[in-house]
Parts: structure tokens; sequence; C-alpha cells
């Protein structure tokens, strides 16, 4: 005997005992598919016959249960489930996740049960007991049905029971085999004529009958189909010849068709159902009245037969007339045909008395798209990843395709408003509501992003909550934070820390042979976000401060539109995103130079002369001082030389006056991530900028090299020291092939290692570092940690580009930046 | 980093004495954080000098602070005086400290004229001069100023004091109040500090005008620790938070005028469920935690450092398990839509908005009129009108302040606020009103319209 049981269900095995239910599970399923009450009896109590633990028992087991269901995962309950309030309980788990319960019923000869029970040692009630369950089940039989149970299989003795054989059937709305490609079509509302235009236009011939009515297409891409979101029928002019098309279009398998609140009124009108004559369904009754009775029956069965949502193109599409949230995809229960058909309200009414919907495509996070109809809108927006595609046909708006997988959309305008709405199609939010949740980045956080995988801690999402939610610019703007940069490995040579020939050597050992040499800007990184029409542009700091404040960083933004103007327009985008240093390092840390860094050096500046000139009286009396003279000596130079290094990036401005950029990555624009191209190309950019507005921009000096050829490290080794010897920070040298460059073994690489001057470093480790035993001590510095939190957080910033790029949901872009803030709480030494 | 000592008691030398050091030779000490020298650059009848010169190994100092502290490495500890020079002077003059003098008792009973300088110090010359002038000394604090290029003054001084003072007392008042000008002690205070702060400040703190911020930043600003000290030297109270920045008249009263007024408007509207928005160290959390009548209170809050002082002052960890079921801390950003705020009778936002960029309030708005929706809101904010009644007051109440409105900023903006989801909005003044300038605190009490059905 075959069984039928859908690929997702909760199976109940219902059996007295001894009818050999765990012998049956053993054999169909694998022993994590099935749950048996005698194993949770004995987790909670330590013996699986302790009936006195069944409560607890099977709570445990309901939960399992529930969380296998909501994973998707078939399971199978191992008990004796004789009595109604068990089964129950059952049922109710499945319909919490939306899968079907089925029973297989294990009916064995009282006696067959009695001789196996006497056979185990650990069961001791008496053949009453059995007597009793029999009774039991005999009940059961007939209520099976009435409690819920979808399927129920009864299997009648012993040979009947070891004969049968499992067959797993897919549910209806299952189709993740088709993939395409599709063209999905937005709520038509018998506006046959926009239909038939819309067809043309993507490409699909009419078929037409005798009488010259359409009542199939074909395209020429042979896979292709037309998928219809429902709501064919009502309000338009003609519902009949839209239902004739597609009725034909459907059973030719030249389309797919989910249906719609209208279309299931008007099944139950047509099946004798007393529903209200509203919404435009007197004209379709009025309309099919004209018909033949036949191609009324017709109708009748072809929406009785719809699937209220499908699955498609491998899980990555849904299709449902209202619309799905993730955890009803691909399940079937009445309240998962509710919702597809009727979305969710919140039980409220706008002033125009229609239902306020409950907005579940802002809570959506799957990872599928969904595309529905049923609330016009006046254009086709992504939310989420799910798309309206109900453009208010019948109102007078458009009747609006989506094409998949190239997600082109497609539109006819209607001819004209055959119905007058009750709710103006202007009157939905212009922008709609995708606000971000506090669920999508708090707590432990597990992320795939494509280039690796990371897991942010709960402490380090708080500590990034709080400069969020406290400093950044609105972070659906905030769509890339900067990632920090390791340092070149510590030098060897004398007098030293950090030397251009670890940088290369470094490069060279990740695989690269052609790097670039880029002047390291000692300012403040700045990310510049500047747009054609000047909306949503932005400039922000690493950790995604606004800048200065309005006052200032508009007109800055305003300077850059203009000089990137011909920029955008060559690359064909409307906005641009920049990464830049903002110069001079005092514009924007002159707080932080004043406390820190020049109040060190007042103040040693004041204290060693004093002291010096104390010693020296004392020396000056016949005393011997002995090294304490040289050692203040020392430290009066060591001094002098850190505040000199400070000071060469202090520079008076005034307003922007004195403030410049120096661009160095153009990172994406609309629709695309330039991270894939080489330095060349970014810097020639940077170039640009800086020959349209010298004030605002400054160059950055670079050199490109093989590291191949020995004479041009040496003449970039030089170019390095004359650099930083006349104050400069330092260089970055990064692989030429650009911020994506892999290495030799595909990995992404390090998008650079920076060198610093050994001047500038005094800032960094304090006067007095090239102490030949201070350099030794640094040099054992460990990189490690912050070689892979820069690489982490480069490629949770590549992803982020990426995402902007395909147009994902605000969300899938704000975990990743947030991430990268996240990961800035690690515990990483801050000076390298 | 130094400090002088100079006498024109005559024979000057006896100094040498007093301090246990003699003149013809330089001293030196090994010390936790260097090597402390006592030299004499002059040594003569007339006019006798004794330099006390820590030369701070940054290795040493470094062991004993946090990790990963960039300025663990560029600092001013080798050169500023600090708590590592008082150190050292207890150290190196324990006996001159004491009062004792073993050669020249009478001497060390006796003040001598005194002139101290100390080149490096932290502070401004008014500070300064708060601390030692009451002290009877005349003092000369010139602030050291930036290079050129950089333009300004330091933070730092160069000190001078003269004066006519018993040795041990000038010693004792540098012990103490070298470390409350640096205010940042390089050791973990303990309670024993106290029991420190008041054998040095013997016979000069009690009576001293400072001496709260004294007890306050030599127990390096550990409350606890200085009101104990301030009791046992019987002192006041210290004030509290949102207020603690301004100038001192004002303080307390009107936080509590805007916690009563707070509540009120919570039984007004009949609140039992209730949000605290930006619930910061918990001042209101304690207040409705003792109302019985609120049934379930959850404080929320940004920064999770506030949480952890809000869960202490709360003593969440000793509460009887039905309080504390009733009260929930959580982290949240007003900036994020978060459902665990839906679905209270009422949210308050006491001096929260101002917290919030200007550009970043629409978000809020929404977050919390929009998505958590309570019943009523009710939201605190400065009165900027008020503000020409501080005395001293530049700029605004707080440092993070990110504006304060008047009152038809405050009434417009909650008047749209009102329109735009659905509530009705009533505006009153909070602590005493003045008749032109209004109340010091607005408060804005908002209620859900009905809801058709």
């Amino acid at each position: 005997m075959i069984l039928d049981v859908p690929e997702l269900s909760l199976v109940a095995l219902v059996g007295i005992s001894g009818s050999g239910k765990s012998t049956f599970a053993g054999t169909h399923w694998k022993p994590t598919q099935v749950l048996s009450s005698d194993f949770f009896r004995g987790l909670v109590a330590d013996d699986e016959n302790d009936q006195s633990a069944s409560g607890d028992a099977f709570e445990v087991l309901h939960y399992v249960a529930g969380k296998r269901l909501a994973a998707g995962r078939l399971t199978v309950v191992d008990a004796t489930n004789l009595q109604s309030h068990a089964r129950a309980g059952l049922v109710k788990v499945a319909r919490e996740h939306d899968v079907l319960p089925v029973a297989i019923v294990l009916d064995v000869p009282e006696s067959v049960a009695w001789e196996r029970t006497e056979a185990r040692a650990d069961r001791t009630f008496g053949r009453q007991v059995l007597t009793r369950m029999h009774r039991d089940l005999r009940r059961s039989l007939g209520q099976l049905a009435k409690e819920g149970f979808r399927k129920i299989h009864v299997l009648r003795g012993v040979d009947e029971i070891a004969a049968a054989e499992i067959r797993y059937e897919k549910l209806f709305n299952d189709r993740k085999d088709e993939h395409g490609p599709f063209d999905i079509i937005g709520d038509v509302h018998g506006c046959r004529a926009e239909l038939e235009s819309l067809l043309g236009e993507l490409g699909w011939k009419l078929i037409r009958d005798e009488r010259g009515r359409p009542v199939d297409a074909v395209h020429a891409e042979e896979n292709r189909k037309a998928v219809f979101v429902g709501d064919l029928v009502d309000r338009g002019p003609d519902s009949p010849g839209v239902l004739r098309l597609v009725m034909g279009m459907v059973a030719a398998g030249h389309a797919i068709c989910v249906p719609g609140n209208h279309e299931q009124k008007l099944a139950r009108k047509l099946n004798g159902r007393n529903v209200q004559l509203t919404h435009g369904l007197p004209e379709t009754l009025e309309q099919l009245g004209a018909e033949d009775p036949a191609f009324v029956t017709e109708v009748r069965t072809f929406i009785d037969g719809l699937v209220s949502h499908y699955v498609l193109d491998d899980g990555r599409l849904v299709v449902a007339h209202a619309g799905l949230k993730e955890a009803y995809h691909g399940r079937a229960s009445a309240r998962v045909r509710s919702f597809a058909l009727y979305g969710e309200t919140t039980g409220e009414t706008d002033e125009y008395g229609l239902p306020v919907r409950y907005p579940w495509a802002r809570d959506y996070r799957g990872s599928a798209a969904v595309v529905y109809g049923h609330v016009p809108t006046p254009r086709p927006e992504w939310i989420n990843n799910t798309i309206c595609l109900d453009t208010g046909c019948v109102f007078g708006g458009a009747l609006t395709a989506l094409r998949w997988p190239s997600r082109e959309i497609v539109a006819v305008p209607a001819a004209r408003e055959y119905y007058a709405p009750v709710r103006p199609l202007t009157a939905v939010a212009a922008k709609p509501d995708t606000g971000l949740d506090i669920a999508d980045v708090i707590g432990r956080r597990h992320i795939d992003y494509g280039y690796g995988q990371t897991t942010v801690p709960a402490e380090n999402a708080a500590a990034a909550l709080e400069v969020m939610g406290r400093f950044s610019v609105d972070p659906e703007s905030l769509v890339w934070l900067p990632p920090t940069m390791a340092p070149c490995t510590s030098s060897s040579v004398e007098g030293y820390l950090e030397h251009p020939s670890s940088a290369f050597a470094d490069l060279r050992a990740a695989g690269v042979d052609r790097v670039v040499c880029e002047e390291k800007h000692m300012g403040s990184r700045a990310v510049v976000r500047v747009s054609v029409s000047g909306v949503g542009d932005a400039i922000w700091t690493r950790t995604g401060r606004p800048f200065f404040g309005p006052a200032l960083d508009e007109p800055l933004l305003a300077r850059v539109r203009a000089a990137a103007a011909p920029i955008l327009a060559e690359l064909e985008t409307d906005w641009l995103l920049i990464d830049a240093e903002l110069l001079p390092w005092s514009a924007k840390a002159g707080g932080l130079i004043r406390d820190q860094y020049a109040g060190v050096g007042a103040a040693g500046r004041a204290a060693l002369p004093a002291a010096l000139s104390v010693v020296e009286r004392v020396a000056g009396r016949g005393l011997d001082v002995g090294g304490l003279r040289d050692r203040l000596e020392l430290r009066a130079a060591e001094i002098d030389g850190y505040s000199a290094a400070y000071r060469s990036y202090v520079k008076p401005t005034d307003g922007l006056t004195g403030v410049s950029l120096a661009p160095f990555v153009f990172l994406a624009g609309a629709g695309v991530s330039y991270a894939k191209k080489d330095h060349d190309w970014h810097l020639a950019l940077a170039d640009r900028l800086v020959a349209a507005d010298p004030e605002i921009f400054t160059p950055t000096r670079r050199m490109v090299l093989d590291l191949a050829d020995p004479a041009a490290e040496a003449a970039a080794t030089e170019w390095w020291l004359t650099l930083t010897g006349a104050g400069g920070e330092g260089m970055v040298v990064k692989p030429w092939a650009g911020p994506a460059a892999v290495d030799a073994k595909g990995r992404l690489a390090q998008p650079g290692v920076k060198c610093r001057g050994r001047e500038y470093l005094r800032i960094i480790y304090g006067p007095e570092y090239t102490r030949p035993e201070q350099l030794d001590r640094l040099r054992q510095r460990n990189l490690g940690r912050k070689r892979s939190l820069a690489l982490r957080e480069h490629g949770l910033g590549l992803a982020a580009l990426d995402r902007l790029a395909e147009g994902a949901p605000a969300w899938r872009v704000h975990e990743l930046v947030f991430a990268i803030l996240a990961a800035e709480s690690e515990p990483v030494d801050p000076r390298l | 980093m130094l400090l002088t000592l100079t006498t024109t008691h005559r024979p000057a030398t006896d100094l040498g004495y007093l301090l246990v050091k003699h003149p013809g030779k330089v001293h030196s000490f090994s010390v936790p954080t260097g090597t402390a020298y006592v030299l004499y650059p002059e040594a003569d009848d007339d006019r006798c000098t004794a330099a006390l010169l820590l030369d701070v190994d940054p290795r040493l100092l470094r062991a004993q602070r946090d990790a990963f502290e960039l300025s663990q490495y560029v600092n001013d500890r080798p050169y500023a005086a600090s708590s590592l020079l008082s150190s050292a002077l207890a150290r190196v003059f324990r006996t001159a400290l004491r009062g004792a003098s073993k050669d020249r008792p009478e001497l060390a009973a006796v003040p001598i004229p005194l002139e101290i300088r100390v080149p490096v110090l932290r502070g401004t010359p008014s500070l300064v001069t708060r601390l030692f002038a009451p002290l009877g000394w005349s003092v000369t604090a010139t602030p050291i100023p930036f290079e050129p290029g950089i333009g300004g003054d330091s933070r730092y001084v160069d000190m001078r004091l003269t004066g006519e003072v018993r040795l041990a007392d000038a010693l004792n008042h540098l012990y103490v109040l070298l470390p409350v000008l640096d205010d940042g002690k390089h050791y973990w205070v303990a309670p024993d500090e106290i029991e420190k702060l008041l054998r040095s400040g013997e016979g000069w703190l009690a009576a001293h005008p400072e001496k709260v911020l004294i007890a306050r930043r030599y127990l390096a600003h550990r409350k606890a620790l200085a009101t104990t000290a301030l009791q046992l030297l019987e002192a006041d109270q210290p004030a509290t938070e949102e207020e603690a920045e301004l100038p001192v008249a004002r303080r307390a009263p009107l936080a509590e005028q805007r916690r009563d007024a707070v509540l009120a408007a919570l039984t007004e509207v009949g609140a039992s469920r209730v949000l605290d928005l930006g619930c910061g160290g918990g001042a209101l959390l304690a207040a409705l935690a003792k109302d019985l009548s609120f049934t379930e209170i959850v404080g929320a809050d940004v920064a999770t450092r506030t949480l952890e002082q809000a869960a202490r002052r709360l003593r969440l960890d000793q509460l009887p398990e039905r309080q504390k079921d009733r009260i929930r801390l959580i982290q949240t950003a007003l900036t994020y839509r978060d459902d665990r705020l839906r679905g209270f009778d009422a949210a308050v936002l006491m001096e929260v908005i101002e917290h919030v960029d200007l550009p970043r309030l629409p978000a809020l708005e929404s977050a919390v009129f929009g998505h958590a929706k309570p019943r009523a809101v009710i939201v605190t904010t400065p009165n900027v009108e008020y503000n020409v009644h501080y005395e001293g007051l530049t700029g605004m109440r707080h440092s993070d302040h990110r504006f304060e409105w008047t009152r038809a900023e405050f009434a417009r903006w909650a008047s749209e606020t009102a329109d735009e989801y659905g509530y009705t909005v009533t505006i009153r003044g909070v602590g005493e009103a003045d008749e032109t300038t209004g109340a010091p605190t607005q408060l804005a009490l908002f209620t859900i319209k009905e809801v058709s059905a």
C-alpha cells in the first residue's frame, strides 16, 4: 500500500501500545525525523515509561516539533495518539506552522499487541490497559478528519503495515522547478484591451477564436510564462474576455494564475452563496450574463482550482495576490490562503473607510522576491524585496508587468478611468516606509556577506547602536563606512618601525605583482555622496557622523557636486559615492589636537627646559648630575620632533577656506559598484575633480610599480623618504587592480597596507619611540588581529556596495554597515 | 615633572634639615613610576631651593594603565605635575610632611617664608587661585601658551606660590591639590584614599570653600567615596545629573519638579504600563517603581552603561521577584522601529529629544508616535528662553544638547507631530515660571485620538 504524504507535514502515528509504531517509524524515516513520546519522557524524567512525566514530555516534544516545522522539516510523532486531546496538541502545532497534519493509523489485532507487550520487560501494564487502548483506537478512527487531519491512512493488520510505502507529494504551491522566464502581470480587473496591448508589448502573440476573441497567447521564448497575480475580474469593461484569455493561457500551459479576492467572491456567488453585490461584482455578473452558461461553469471550475500562492524558480520568487510573509511561503493552511487573498489588516480604517493594511512588506526580511497586487499604488516600487504590481489600471492608472528574472518593469497606461476609486491613487505616501527595525541590528548576529562570514557579538552591536543611535547620519543614507587599514609588517631596517620594503614584501606575499603607492593624506576620513539632484547628499566621518554640521557641509557638498557633474554624466549615474580624506587634520580634529597632541607638546616644551635649568644650576654648584642631564636633553629633542610632526597637519581654516578634499576611490554609483575598477581609473577621476576645482580638491601623489622591478622599488622608497621627510604621513600601497583585488588563491586581498613615516609615528607611539630599545619592543607588535579586522571590514563594505548596486532593501545594506561599525569596537590596538 | 621649594628663612640651608635631604648632595630614589631626584640648584644662607624632579619611565607607567589606549603612549605624564609627583613627594619627604624634624623641631612647627614653583601643571589660573589662595598663598599662575601655529593657551599653567607657611602644611597642600588640579589619578582609588585625604587635609580642608570639588576630584569622581568624605567633613550632598553642569543655585529642585510633573501627567492619563524612553541613569524609573499603580515599567536607553547604572539604582538584582517583574530595562535607539515598545499606555521622553540631531528627529517621531504608538506620550525639553536666568551659562544647558527650543518652536513641533500621527497635544510649563521667559522646562502631553473601528 502506498501512503501519500506531503513533503512538509506533521505525521502523527496512531496505534495502541505494541502496534509497531517505533518499528514502522524506524523503517521509513531518519531517527532525527521521529519524535517519540517515550524518548521525551526519558529526557525529562529518566524513565521512558513514567506516565506522570507525560505532560512535561509532550510540552518539550511540541516545542521541538515546532522548531522543526518552522525550519520546514517533515516531522513524525511516535506516540499512541489515542486521545483526542493528545492529537489536538499536534494539530495545533501543525496549524501554528501552517503545515498539513497527517495521521497514519496502525491497526493490529489486540492479541498481537499483547504478545509483543508481554515480550518486553519494561512494559508492566495489564491486558485491560491494552483493551482500553483498543477501544480508544476504534473511537478515534471516526474523529480524525473532524479533528483536522488532512490525510488519514489506516493500515490494517501486520502484513499491510509491513508492506506500506511512503510516497512524498509536493504541495500544490510548490513550483520551484519552474524557472521561467516569467512575465508577472498585475491586477487586470476586466481591462481586456490593456491586457492585450501589455501582452503585445511583452512579445506575446494572441491566438483568437473564430469570433476573434483572444483565447490564448504564445511567446517566441518557449519557456516564458505569464503569471497573473489575481483580480482578473470586476469593475472593468470585459471581465469575461480577460477570463477567457487567461483561462486559455493557463490551460495551454502558457500561464500561471493565483486567485484574487475578487475571483474568490465571484466563485462564491457562482456557487450560490450569498455575497454582497459591491466593488464591481454586479458589472461582472452582468457581463457573464451575456455569456454561454457553459463558459460560466468553466469559470467557476477554473477559480475553484486556483492555488492561493506559488513558490517559483528554486524558491527565489513567490507570487500571491495580496503578498505573503516569509513564514507562509510554501505553507498550506486557511490563514495562509486568507493572507494571500486579502493580506493582513490592523483592524483600523482610514479616512475613506477602507481597512488599514498591516505593512507586512516593511517587516519582510526574506530572500525570495514576493510579487503581488491587490493594493493600487501610483507606481511599482521594490520594498524589502517585495513589489506590488497593481497600478490601478481600472482606475485610469496603468497595467504593469514585471519580467523575471530581469526585474524589468513594463507598463501600458489605461485607456481611461473605468471605475472611480474610493481613495485617490495618489493618496498613498510618496515614499514607502522601509524604516529600519532594531531587530535587524541588535543581539548576536551571524552574517554571510558573500566575501566571508562573520558573527557580530551582542556587546559590539550594543556599542555600535550607541554610536549609530546618538551620532550618525540617517542610517538609510549611510550606505558604506571606510574599513580600517593594517600597517605593513614591522621593519627591521635600523631606526624604522615601518618601511616601504616591508610594505612591498607584504603585497608580494599576497601574490600581487603590480601596486600603486598612494600618498597617505593626514586629515580626517570623509565619505561623500553627491547626486545630480542634491537630494540625499551627505558627507560623513569614519564612524558615520555628519562632518561639520549643515552650515559647512552643505556648501562643501555643493562644490563637490558642481565639480563632479561631468563625471556623473559620463558614468551615467544619478549619484556617486566617493572615499576621500578631508584636509587639513585640524579642520575637523582641532579640538583633539589642542587637547591631546599639542597639549602634550606644550607641557613637554615647558617642563624639560625648566628641569634642564635646575639640573644645570646643580651641576654649576659642582655636583655630579650624571646621566640625568643627557636624558633630559634627549627628551627635549624628542618632544621637539614630536611637536613638529603634529604641527605639519595644522593649517589655518576659516569656514571652508583652507579646507580641501583628497578623493581616492569612487565607490559606487546608481546600480553599480566601482570596486572592480583599477586604481588608475579611480585616480584619473580624482585628478579630474582636482582640475575642475583645484581649491576644494587636493591631488593624491602616487607611483605605480611592478614588484618584480627592484629599480622601481628603490625609486618608490626614495619617493617615500622624500614625502615623509617633508612632513608627510606616509603612503598606502594598494594592489593596482583595485579595491576588489584578489590574492593568488582568488580570495579577497587586503585593499592596501599603510607605511607611515618615521617622524609621523612619534604622534602615535610617543615622542621617544625611536629609541632602540623601544623600537625593538614595538617591532614585536601583533598585526594579526588588525589584519583580519581590516579584511573583514573591507569585505563587509564591498558587500554593502554590491547589495546597494543590486537594489537590495535598505536593511540588507544597513546590517553590513552596522557590522563594520560594530567591528570597530573590537579590542585592537588603535595605534596600528 | 618638577617642583621647587625655596625659602629665604635664615639660614636658608636649614631647609635641608627640614626635608632631611642634604643640600650638598644629589639624592635619587627609585619610585614605582621612575626615579625621583632631590637636588638643590642653590643653597646658601639667604636663599635655598630644593627641587623635586621625577624622571618618569614611560614603560613603568604603561604597566599601570589600561591596555589599548592611545594616550598611554602620547601623554603629558612625564611633564605635568600630577598624582605621580605627589606620590613621590609623600615618599621622599615623608618626615617633613608629618611636620616632624629631629634637627630643627621648632622651625618645623612655625611658618617660614616659602616660594613654590611648579612649572607645568594642569589647570586654569582661576582654579589654581581658588584652591591655593584660601590657604594663605599669594598665587601667580601663568597659562602656558601653544606654539604660534596653533595659538591660544594650553590647559597647563606655570604656578608660583609665595607665603609664610609651615613647611609641613605647604607639603600637604601640594600633596592634596596637585592631583586635584591634574584631575587624573594614576592609580585605582580605593576607600582608604578617604583617610589619606582627611589626614593630609587636617586643619585646612574642612574650612576650604572648594572642599566639594577637592573631595570629588581627589577621590577620582567616585561619588560614594566623595560623599563619605564630605560627610566626614560635615558637608552637603552633591547635586544630580542633568543639571550637574548648570551653575549651582538652580540645580536639584527643577529635576524634582520635572519628575513630579511627568508623574502627574501619567496619572492624569491613567497609565499603568509605561515606557521611559531615554531613561538614562533611572531617575524617573525609581519614582515609577515606587508607585504600584504602574504595573509594567520599561526603561529604554541607547547607552548600555547608563542602563547598568539604572539597574544598580533600582537595585534590580535585589528586588523580590514580583517587584522585579514589573520593571524591564532594554537597549534601543529611538531612530529605529522597535516592536518591543508597542502596546503601552504611555511613553515618557523626559529631556531626551534635545539629545537627538534635528534632522534625525522625524525618525524618532516615526518610531515613537508611528510605530510604538502608546496611548499617551509625554515629552519634556528645556525652554531656551529661560536660559537668560542661568548666570554664567554660555551656550546650551548640557554639552550633548543638539538644540534647545523656544516655547513657540516647541509648540509648533508638538502640534505638527500630533497632527501627523493622530494625537492631540497640550503644553505646559514646569518649574517656576518667569513672566517674560516662561518656565525653565516645557512639557507636552500627547494623547491619541480614538481610532475608528
